[in-house]
């Protein structure tokens, strides 16, 4: 394993630096990380980044296939537009976590924040996933496409709602696991509650077996099969909404 | 009962006399306009089911054929017109919102056509350019603010990535699935051999036309649709669409009928999804945003492709376009108001945005104002109908102009503005597959490449004929341009004098 001081680095030198590295060494260990944008941006699969500190916008963007590792928050728009890899976040995030991902996973220990897994989408065996410990902000899942978000809600008021309004907004496939009953309130008109099967229930055992192991948390106490998970109504809401002439 | 008012907008008129009863009109017609009575020996026409896209007309063998604008006429009025009441009839049917394709087509000001050229008389001779060189290239791409040289004169300027253009012309962004393969590789194959370039529109890149790559603008649109590494490294480009001329301000809609196999694997979506791109791109509310974008797509192609940003021609286009040069962009591409589309609701088509000419002169004078010009590109598009349409343009400031409803007549498009049924019968705007081979690619390509060539001569007679050997002289050259019946206010957002001054 390699290490490369990201102090006082800009961006670009950065992940110049990173791209050069990885030419003969696969696993880096960046420290000192202060908010420099677009890491792992592109990275291919077998390469490992452990990220110490705040990493900048856009952390993983077009991502394809690298392995990230932060122990720290990270910050708006990770993982856009990714085509695959697995991010592990030790802390929180920003908003727009996962825009338009196409593959992959995104575990975060903690919180996310709004327009999280917004144009998610999945295309034959690539079905991304983002499991959040916390709660998300309001949009979640906006036009969703296709994959899964998972929360988990650990840690939040019970008086407070697991996601925020406008759930599922103009979703037309993929799913969204919820670890509590949230108000239907919440959701937008294109999302809607179903029923939880037993393949969902081994999906997110899965997802949460991880999680747990990954964040060290025993989350024996939770009850997978009392999930609720809202799916949309239909793959083609707007289908109905036009008159050609 | 339910009584459905619509009456039909065409009349198909059939001459017995010619017609020999081939039956071509039937089978080509997707829309069964026409139907043949085996027992009778005779055709009927369902006037209501014909678009006007003169396939039959074309391919009747004796042209026994031609339609015209069904007769039944309203009573006379000046403001309800045929259209207007046409139109609530059809809402009132059926709760849509009424959806058009094609660029707006109302009696606006085409302000192409107020404006004339100039030619040298006397002085400044005339070149001929079919005796003397005549450049029409064009390198579209960001400049440096100024260039150093050493002492032994060489360049020590590291130049930003271009994207060399042999005319100053490219065709503009129309996806795979509003348009057909064939449509998509007929734009391919006559860019690469024109040198110029053609764009992917939001509908990601077939693998099989990656070999076009060096005249392959690839387009990042709000849905990032077939958006990846290889895909934004594939192209010669990348252009960030914001918006569209046709439609300024909303996003896009490919319904899910329209997604086959082929369509989800370019755009990496299930077969039969609808595929949304949302209005905004969220990751954008600000030029600061829009610059993360910028870098995020230079940084994942190591800053060798310069990257467009196209925005649709509204009231503020000019501190748009000065913020989207300040957010690092290598190009603006603005579309003006009569662009063309796939699908757009038709009130935004036909109200919203405002004319190329108008947001490209202003754009154009504010990016000098600020003394920004020379560090970007801009390209106009949103209606260009000829070559003279390409010179004022230039002239206006541009420094190329991107073409779509012009390519797609080049390959067939009778303008009947009906894509978005998918049921194009010159299988262009169609997804169906015994309709897209009726576009033969090695013949239709050749036809861009004519209308292309024959444009690049005429620009080349203009130019020689103001005087001008190089298209770089004629870029923003206003000299060059005077109006016709146009106002003071007009002349002024023009920045051109009036005819006789």
């Amino acid at each position: 394993m390699k290490t490369i001081d990201a102090l006082n680095i800009y961006y670009r030198e950065l992940n110049n630096l990173i791209d050069n590295t990885i030419e003969t060494e696969k696993t880096i260990s960046l420290k000192n990380v202060f908010g420099q944008r677009y890491i792992g941006r592109g990275l291919p699969e077998k390469v490992k980044l452990k990220i110490y500190g705040v990493p900048g916008n856009d952390m993983a963007a077009y991502m394809d296939g690298a392995e990230l590792e932060i122990f720290g928050n990270a910050q708006d728009a990770v993982g856009n537009t990714m085509n695959n890899g697995r991010i592990i976040v030790h802390g929180n995030c920003g908003d727009t976590l996962g825009y338009a991902m196409r593959g992959g996973e995104i575990y975060v220990e903690g919180n996310v924040g709004y327009r999280v897994g917004i144009h998610m989408k999945e295309y034959k065996e690539m079905k991304p996933v983002i499991v959040a410990g916390g709660k998300a902000g309001e949009f979640l899942g906006e036009y969703m496409a296709g994959g899964a978000i998972i929360l988990l809600g650990l840690n939040f008021s019970k008086n407070g709602s697991i996601v925020g309004r406008f759930c599922g907004t103009g979703m037309h496939g993929g799913a969204i696991y919820l670890n509590d009953n949230a108000n239907e309130c919440m959701f937008g008109k294109e999302a809607v509650k179903v029923a939880i099967t037993d393949t969902d229930i081994a999906f997110l055992k899965k997802h949460i077996d991880f999680y747990s192991e990954t964040f060290k948390k025993d989350l024996k106490h939770l009850k997978i099969e009392s999930f609720s998970k809202y799916a949309a109504v239909n793959k083609n809401p707007y289908s109905n909404m036009y008159c050609v002439y | 009962m339910n009584l459905d008012f619509n009456t039909p907008s065409f009349e198909v008129i059939r001459n017995e006399k010619k017609c020999i009863n081939c039956r071509v009109c039937e089978q080509q017609c997707s829309n069964k306009a026409h139907s043949y009575d085996m027992k009778k020996k005779i055709f009927s026409a369902n006037d209501v089911k014909c678009v006007n896209c003169h396939r039959c007309v074309v391919l009747c063998p004796v042209k026994a054929l031609v339609i015209k604008k069904y007769p039944l006429e309203f009573r006379e009025n000046a403001n309800w017109t045929d259209e207007a009441i046409k139109e609530i009839y059809k809402q009132s049917q059926t709760g849509g919102i009424l959806l058009s394709s094609m660029g707006n087509p109302k009696s606006f000001p085409i302000y192409w056509d107020k404006i004339l050229l100039n030619a040298s008389q006397v002085t400044n001779p005339s070149i001929d350019p079919l005796r003397e060189p005549m450049e029409t290239k064009v390198m579209i791409g960001g400049k440096p603010e100024k260039l150093e040289f050493n002492a032994k004169g060489n360049l020590i300027t590291k130049m930003p990535p271009q994207v060399e253009l042999k005319m100053p012309i490219m065709f503009s962004a129309m996806s795979y699935g509003s348009i057909s393969r064939n449509a998509h590789e007929c734009l391919a194959r006559a860019a690469e051999e024109l040198g110029i370039c053609y764009n992917t529109g939001e509908g990601g890149l077939n693998k099989d036309f990656y070999k076009y790559g060096k005249n392959t603008i690839v387009q990042v649109a709000s849905g990032r649709f077939g958006v990846h590494k290889e895909y934004l490294n594939a192209g010669a480009a990348i252009e960030i669409k914001i918006g569209q001329g046709a439609k300024p301000g909303i996003g896009g809609h490919l319904p899910g009928r329209k997604v086959g196999k082929d369509v989800s694997v370019t755009r990496m979506i299930p077969i039969g999804s609808d595929a949304i791109s949302p209005a905004p791109h969220h990751d954008i509310y600000s030029i600061e945003d829009l610059r993360q974008l910028i870098f995020s797509l230079k940084e994942v192609t190591d800053y060798k492709k310069p990257v467009f940003v196209k925005i649709a021609a509204v009231h503020n286009a000019a501190a748009i376009a000065s913020g989207i040069m300040r957010a690092g962009a290598d190009a603006i591409v603005v579309d003006g108001f009569r662009g063309g589309t796939g699908a757009t609701p038709t009130r935004v088509r036909d109200n919203v945005g405002i004319p190329v000419e108008f947001a490209l002169a202003s754009i154009d004078q504010r990016l000098r104002e600020e003394g920004i010009r020379n560090q970007i590109s801009l390209l106009a598009s949103g209606s260009i109908r000829n070559s003279a349409d390409v010179v004022k343009a230039i002239a206006l400031g541009a420094d190329a102009v991107c073409i779509g409803s012009a390519a797609l007549i080049a390959l067939g498009c009778h303008m009947c503005r009906s894509c978005s049924v998918g049921k194009c019968n010159w299988g262009i705007a169609t997804q169906d597959a015994d309709l897209v081979k009726r576009l033969d690619t090695d013949i239709m390509y050749k036809r861009l490449v004519n209308l292309v060539s024959a444009w690049n001569h005429e620009i080349q007679e203009m130019l020689g004929g103001m005087g001008i050997n190089a298209i770089d002289s004629l870029r923003g050259n206003r000299l060059m341009l005077r109006g016709i019946g146009l106002s003071e206010k007009e002349l002024n957002i023009l920045g051109i004098q009036y005819a006789g001054e």
